[in-house]
């Protein structure tokens, strides 16, 4: 059975889209990294899409999807370090506590 | 295809030299020689950019990944200066009891990321220019956490990466839409296949957000307060010069070269952003009162008069950025250099503190009140030329009511740059900053950015010679 190109298309834009809801509306700074990670992932599978439908004779979406998805697990990592620091000198990981700096 | 393509990119190969030697001198060093760490990484980092002073030819090597411009060239000599005068600045705050133990690490992840604006801005393929935007902003966030162990330098840096990457997110999602419509990621393959149609238009809007974000342009500049404020001294002056100067320039070349067809839509774009950023940043600078937080809305708006050198799409504007960005960093460095020791000596990082400074500090407060003069664009300094040739280029393209908008502005800004200047020279204070003496490297910095300042506008020279690279579309 054939799948098209528009059902991956379809999910990787409400993946997309759910990611950026998460970044606004959540509390928690890890919740807010899994919804970037939504987006990153939306991405990922875009190019991989493309590629392999639109354009299979050369390999360039998915070369760049290996690559995204290395740099964001090092910006996932930092992220994660950055917070444990932060859950070291206030003892809590929400972003409403972070008010230290504000006009 | 062979190991002679990397004999191109001379510069980023000396720069990788230069962070692996000072990363094996900090793991293998002993104590008592990682004294000399200032020292040595200005040296090297001193050898590294006069070595690649003179710009080289145009050259394309690894299949078109990497494409080297001579005003590149100029661009990475001008980011590596600034980023010595940066390191020359920072040693006084490398001292300090808790941070010394982690000192060598400042300069390793303050080369890299300047390595990552030189493949940036060296980029000929969209891989090559995410590498180079995430290689210059992830070690940032590191940076902007250095102290952690106070809280508010640890709040910068989550405000600092989260907000970055879900800008790079963003703009992946755009450049995935491209790769969808167009079939190509090259630079010279992409601009035949765009035609302007609604999912390209949305592609463009979405892969915009990224450098709009790093450039801290007005509806993505949330998180500029927060960092500046927060992240230690030497590192707001790293954030607002260097990392905002390249993005610019790769802003401009990306525009130039990849989005040329787009050329109205982008121009509308930037005509509404361009407005934003500069009214409303002057704006929320008047009522700032830490003076770290001033400067960061104060570089909210240079980068508003920055992109003022992209719209008309010019090789008159591209002159013009680049030596906006050459004379905007003497300037912001002065100053920085001034909050810096100022900051490191009497801990005061409010204006109110800066009252009477001229009588306890009179050479910093000439120094700052240089810096000051050259970002508001009063005319003997080099801030009057750099704004004049930016107006210049952008009013040869027929955009009159944005060039006399910004000028509205400028008056603005001179009203807030002012007002440190009146608490320095006029403010009299109960208990002002006392007097110090500063370190060798701040005073030769300071002197280096003073001059700068001073004989930039004078000497036609460097406009010129930056003149002779610049191209159009």
């Amino acid at each position: 059975m054939e799948i098209h190109m528009e059902y991956y298309l379809v999910i990787s834009t409400i993946m997309f889209f759910a990611g950026i809801y998460g970044f606004i509306t959540r509390r928690n700074l890890l919740a807010i990294l899994i919804s970037i990670e939504l987006i990153l992932n939306s991405v990922d599978m875009n190019f991989v899409v493309f590629n392999r439908y639109l354009f299979p004779e050369q390999m360039e979406g998915l070369f760049f999807s290996l690559f995204a998805i290395g740099i964001s697990a090092c910006e996932t990592a930092v992220a994660i370090a950055i917070i444990i620091n932060i859950y070291r000198n206030i003892r809590n990981i929400q972003a409403k506590n972070l008010n230290q700096l504000k006009d | 295809m062979g190991y002679a393509n990397f004999l191109y990119m001379k510069e980023e190969l000396s720069l990788v030299a230069v962070i692996v030697i000072l990363l094996l001198y900090d793991i293998f060093g002993s104590q008592k020689s990682l004294r000399y760490f200032q020292p040595v990484a200005c040296v090297l980092l001193l050898v590294h950019t006069l070595v690649n002073l003179l710009p080289s030819g145009e050259a394309v090597a690894f299949g078109g990944m990497y494409h080297n411009t001579p005003i590149g060239n100029i661009v990475k000599s001008i980011l590596s200066f600034g980023t010595l005068l940066v390191f020359m600045q920072a040693g006084n705050w490398l001292q300090s009891e808790k941070i010394i133990i982690r000192r060598g690490e400042f300069y390793v992840v303050t080369l890299s990321t300047l390595l990552g604006m030189y493949f940036m801005i060296s980029a000929g393929h969209f891989l090559m220019y995410f590498i180079g935007i995430e290689l210059a902003s992830i070690p940032t966030a590191t940076l902007v956490a250095y102290d952690k162990y106070r809280n508010k330098s640890a709040e910068a840096a989550a405000k600092y990466i989260l907000s970055a990457v879900f800008a790079s997110g963003l703009s992946l999602y755009g450049l995935s839409l491209i790769y969808g419509t167009t079939g190509s990621l090259y630079f010279t393959d992409v601009p035949a296949k765009l035609d302007g149609s609604p999912i390209q238009l949305m592609a463009f809007a979405f892969f915009f957000v990224g450098l709009g974000f790093k450039l801290s342009l007005v509806p993505f500049h949330q998180w500029t307060p927060d960092t500046y404020e927060g992240a230690p001294t030497s590192v707001t002056a790293y954030l607002s010069v260097i990392s905002k100067g390249s993005a610019a320039f790769v802003l401009m070349a990306l525009l130039f070269k990849v989005f040329a067809p787009l050329v109205k839509e982008w121009q509308a774009i930037l005509y509404g952003i361009i407005i934003l950023t500069i009214t409303l940043a002057n704006i929320f600078a008047i009522r700032q009162q830490n003076i770290k937080r001033f400067f960061a809305y104060s570089s909210i708006s240079q980068a508003g008069y920055i992109m003022l050198g992209v719209i008309g799409g010019n090789a008159l504007g591209m002159t013009g950025l680049v030596y906006y960005v050459l004379v905007y960093m003497l300037s912001n460095l002065a100053a920085f250099g001034v909050i810096s020791i100022v900051e490191h000596r009497s801990g005061k990082v409010t204006i109110d503190d800066y009252n009477g400074l001229y009588a306890t500090n009179p050479r910093l407060s000439v120094v700052m009140m240089l810096a000051l003069f050259s970002l508001a664009g009063i005319p003997p300094f080099a801030g009057f030329f750099s704004k004049f040739f930016i107006f210049a280029a952008a009013a040869e393209q027929g955009f009159y009511v944005l060039v006399f908008i910004a000028l509205l502005n400028t008056i603005i800004s001179l009203y807030y740059y002012l007002r440190i200047v009146k608490a320095m020279f006029i403010n009299k204070s109960d208990a002002p900053i006392a007097g110090f003496t500063s370190d060798a490297y701040t005073r030769v910095s300071l002197l280096v950015c003073s001059l700068g300042i001073l004989l930039l506008g004078i000497a036609s020279c460097v406009y010129e010679n930056i003149g002779r690279f610049s191209f159009g579309m």
